[in-house]
């Protein structure tokens, strides 16, 4: 084979977290009756006409201005004409040759390396309604509730190289609307939806191979198995010298595949023209330094920030500050304990993967950061086990009772009491002859199944140190 | 409580007789005007949305529809005391100058009941002229408010651009579009187009200035005042002997009421129709895709969506619209955006910049609003070209924004009306009326009526 290479560009569309649409003043609240949601003008009705929302345009500055892009001064909407029953009226209202932010980037790490993925652009635009697809009946019915909710299209520049690196600029995306709260970044619910752009050429050719374009991927990880999928289905047709059509393609995550939609023959002309309903206008510089001002510390300052202030290495750091919530939590933990080191092994290894599992974000969690400090501080002072504060963790995190609480009603402290521990230690060496005399016959290793021993006979309260020490010191005589 | 109001009885039994012969009414309201309060009774362009009436462009594809809101201009007049009496007939989508693209059939002109009576507003214009009503609304794309007037010898406005809120108004071409008063006589069209006007939260492109007292301007003194002649609207072929004597009378009038007449140039003038017939089709082309029988108005059924699309579309629309569809989609097409849409924009910059120049020497400027008097029906309807000229004098105002009127100042040899136009400073309505007002009570035009 030879040597080839995955370009892989990226645009998503993320819902804007507002009151009201973003031409009207209907609510873009979720989950409601079919067309309940809905006004003369985001049903397009003739002679209606939009209002431009400032707090989704703010909103979608401040993201623009987040993604380090330069702000178009002079604002101005376009109409994308194309037909479909979800779009009543026949146009989007979306921004064409003067998006309000182009040129940006994003940083990903990719296996510890820092990259850059430019940004291309950044719009404002309406979305469409819903098509219900009644089973078993020829018709199909709209749900014009979602038509009109402000969409921001973030294009990248086809800067990645691999699907991980599509799945990490995801990542970084998705963080950096969330640290904004401009968006909910729902996949599920549609708030946020990804479509790619990839191609394979020969590595070191300069010119991009045929691209495909693949839309209906829900979640994150479909975006990088699609990727592979595609990626590989390119690479065997190169290899075979089969012709790559340009065409958009599906993704079928049940069957693992694409499947093609419509090739790039069948393409629409959107005859984009400027959008007469809405006027221009201009946005001065004092403005937008005064956002750019308001904006909150972002993923990548809040990570240089937290490695160097809590000596953590820069991947730590990294996968702290993905939701800010758990870099929230951290920096409160951290700062009642004094040990962030012990915070950041926690918070990212059994509590992550505790939360997860019962799919609850940490916000949502009734667990506190004092409660994880108070653990910390519970196990660094030797009252209780490592072992311990695993068993105690799940009633913490669902029910919020404090570790020192669990432990008292319990009865979990350690025992460092050495009287109470001798007799047990005394009881474990009489047991177990046979690893006795494995230790004092020279095979150090023993010593640890004894431990254990004692640690089983204590219920797992013994602390372990102190076991270990008695224990030599009695096989010494 | 039965409306006692006599100018309302007066309407009604005059509807009753005359509708039948000139068509000039195509609905009437589900509300009766007798159970209405209010003391004027006015006629609505079927392009104006009414709730709950029907409303329909004089188009087939919007069968049935009614709107579930009032335009921004019905409320008003519903707050300040109008009897809304019907609709008005017009072209289709307010595609034409004579009315004889309706799907309701031609209206008359009253003057003669074999010719057109103007258009798009030709409905509205021939309802006042015959006096089924006292006033009336159109709509002015090109010179639907002014030509009709002009050929209907009545007054007509086209306000300013951004003037009057064009929410609820159906767009043709909505950078064009502008409602205005059609009325018999000048004191009503101040008294309404001060109705009808000022700033509206729900049309981004209305103007937030604020409305004077436009019955203030009606004075007869005008004593001073200049007004702009320009060399390209009096052109030596192309206008009609009758309009181009009456046009010279009116300039005498102006002179006898000591108003300086000085001559002005408009150089691009000669482009505007060519620029209009790129820009208006492009956005009317967007407009009408809504019309897809989806959600409302005709639905003509087929198994595939693209074949319910192509099949309403295609029993919906009139010739003209289909024509204007097409234009307008070939012109923003990629690959001849560049040549036709920019460069008409580029051109119709130059147009407005021929106007800002032309001000600078003048307060108003005096031009024939048609180079003909009314036409027979059926005569230009097969030469779209032909037809296209009638809107040559009106569409440059429409192109740059600026307010126009038209006023009665003359008739034909076969005694058809001839009207005068007055183009004026954005948002300078006050100057139109002044001058059409003085003109108006030192002539006798606007008390002749036809004979029905
Ligand atoms: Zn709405």
């Amino acid at each position: 084979m030879k040597a080839y290479e995955t370009v892989i560009g990226l645009e998503v569309h993320a819902q804007l977290a507002t009151e009201s649409k973003v031409f009207c003043g209907c609510s873009t609240k979720f989950a409601q009756a079919p067309n309940a949601s809905t006004c003369p003008v985001c049903l397009g009705l003739p002679g209606a006409l939009p209002v431009l929302n400032k707090k989704a345009f703010s909103l979608a500055v401040k993201t623009a201005l987040a993604l380090d892009c330069k702000i178009e001064t002079l604002i101005k909407f376009d109409r994308k004409n194309y037909y479909y029953p979800d779009l009543p009226k026949n146009y989007q209202i979306s921004q064409y040759d003067r998006p309000l932010g182009r040129d940006g980037f994003s940083e990903v790490f990719i296996k510890g390396e820092k990259k850059r993925i430019g940004i291309k652009r950044v719009h404002l635009e309406e979305d469409a309604g819903k098509l219900v697809h009644s089973p078993g009946k020829d018709t199909s019915l709209v749900d014009f509730n979602r038509t009109g909710c402000p969409l921001l299209e973030i294009v990248s520049e086809p800067d990645m190289r691999e699907p991980l690196e599509a799945y990490e600029y995801l990542v970084a995306i998705k963080a950096i609307l969330r640290y904004l709260g401009v968006s909910d970044c729902n996949m599920e619910e549609g708030s946020l939806r990804c479509d790619a752009n990839i191609s394979v050429r020969q590595k070191g050719e300069k010119r991009l191979g045929v691209k495909a374009e693949v839309k209906n991927m829900n979640s994150f990880k479909a975006v990088k198995e699609a990727l592979v999928y595609e990626s590989k289905r390119h690479r065997e047709a190169l290899e075979n010298g089969d012709r790559i059509l340009q065409e958009t393609r599906l993704w079928n995550a049940d069957k693992g595949i694409t499947i093609s939609m419509r090739s790039k023959e069948e393409a629409e002309d959107y005859r984009y023209f400027p959008e007469p309903d809405l006027v221009p206008f201009t946005v001065e510089k004092e403005k937008i330094e005064e956002i750019k001002k308001c904006l909150p510390e972002l993923p990548k300052a809040k990570k240089d920030r937290i490695a160097r202030d809590y000596k953590l290495n820069e991947y730590d750091a990294g996968l702290l500050v993905r939701e800010v919530e758990i870099a929230d939590f951290f920096e409160a933990a951290s700062k009642s304990c004094g040990k962030p080191k012990q915070v950041a092994n926690w918070l990212l290894g059994d509590i992550s993967a505790f939360l997860n599992a019962a799919g609850i974000p940490i916000g949502k969690a009734a667990l506190k950061p004092e409660h994880l400090a108070q653990l910390v501080s519970l196990i660094e002072s030797g009252r209780i086990s490592g072992k311990i504060a695993k068993e105690i963790l799940p009633n913490v995190i669902n029910k919020g009772i404090s570790p020192a609480e669990i432990v008292k009603n319990e009865n979990l402290s350690q025992i460092q009491d050495g009287k109470k521990l001798s007799v047990v230690i005394e009881k474990v060496i009489a047991e177990n002859e046979k690893s006795v005399k494995d230790y004092k016959g020279g095979k150090e290793e023993a010593i640890r199944f004894l431990v254990g021993q004692a640690m089983k006979a204590t219920g797992g309260k013994a602390n372990p140190q102190k076991v270990n020490e008695l224990l030599k010191e009695k096989l010494k005589g | 409580m039965v409306n006692s109001c006599a100018v309302l009885h007066s309407c009604l039994e005059r509807i009753e007789r005359l509708n039948s012969k000139i068509n000039a009414f195509v609905h009437f309201e589900k509300e009766n005007p007798l159970g209405q309060k209010g003391t004027r009774p006015i006629a609505i362009k079927d392009n104006i949305s009414v709730k709950d009436e029907l409303t329909t462009c004089a188009s087939k594809i919007l069968e049935g529809y009614r709107p579930p809101y009032d335009a921004t201009v019905i409320k008003k007049l519903k707050e300040k005391g109008y009897i809304l009496m019907g609709k008005t007939n017009m072209d289709e989508f307010a595609f034409g100058s004579s009315c004889e693209t309706s799907c309701y059939g031609p209206v008359r002109n009253p003057w003669d009941l074999k010719r057109i009576p103007g258009g798009s507003s030709g409905g509205s214009a021939a309802a006042v002229a015959a006096d089924l009503v006292p006033m009336a609304l159109g709509s002015d794309t090109g010179g639907s408010i002014r030509q009709p007037a002009a050929l209907s010898g009545v007054v007509g406005m086209k306000p300013t651009y951004g003037r009057v809120s064009r929410y609820g108004l159906i767009a043709f071409a909505s950078s064009l579009d502008q409602i205005g008063p059609i009325t018999s006589n000048v004191a009503d069209c101040a008294e309404l187009l001060g109705v009808i006007s000022g700033y509206d939260g729900l049309d981004s492109t209305s103007a937030d200035i604020p409305v004077p007292d436009y019955t203030k301007a009606l004075v007869k003194n005008i004593k001073g005042m200049k007004i702009g002649v320009p060399k390209e609207y009096f052109p030596e072929d192309g206008l009609d002997k009758d309009v181009k004597e009456a046009l010279l009378e009116a300039k005498n009038i102006f002179k006898g009421l000591e108003a300086s007449l000085v001559e002005i140039s408009l150089p691009h003038t000669k482009y505007a129709v060519s620029c209009y017939y790129i820009i208006a089709p492009a956005e009317a082309s967007s407009n009408l895709a809504r019309y897809d029988g989806v959600q409302y108005g005709l639905r003509e059924e087929a198994v595939r969506m693209v074949d319910m699309y192509a099949k309403t579309r295609t029993a919906g629309f009139g010739e003209e619209a289909k024509r204007r569809i097409l234009l307008g989609t070939y012109a923003l097409s990629s690959g001849y955006y560049e040549a036709y849409y920019l460069k008409a924009m580029r051109v119709r910059t130059m147009i407005k910049n021929d106007f800002s120049e032309a001000f600078k020497s003048c307060d108003v400027i005096l031009t024939p609003t048609s180079p003909t008097p009314a036409f027979k029906i059926g005569e230009r309807a097969d030469d779209p070209l032909k037809m296209y000229l009638s809107d040559i004098f009106t569409i440059p105002a429409n192109l740059a924004g600026i307010p126009g009127i038209s006023i009665p100042c003359g008739f034909s040899g076969n005694n058809l009306p001839i009207g005068l136009q007055l183009l004026g400073k954005p948002f300078e309505e006050e100057t139109l009326i002044r001058l059409a007002y003085a003109f108006e009570q030192n002539t006798e035009f606007h008390k002749r009526k036809p004979n029905l």
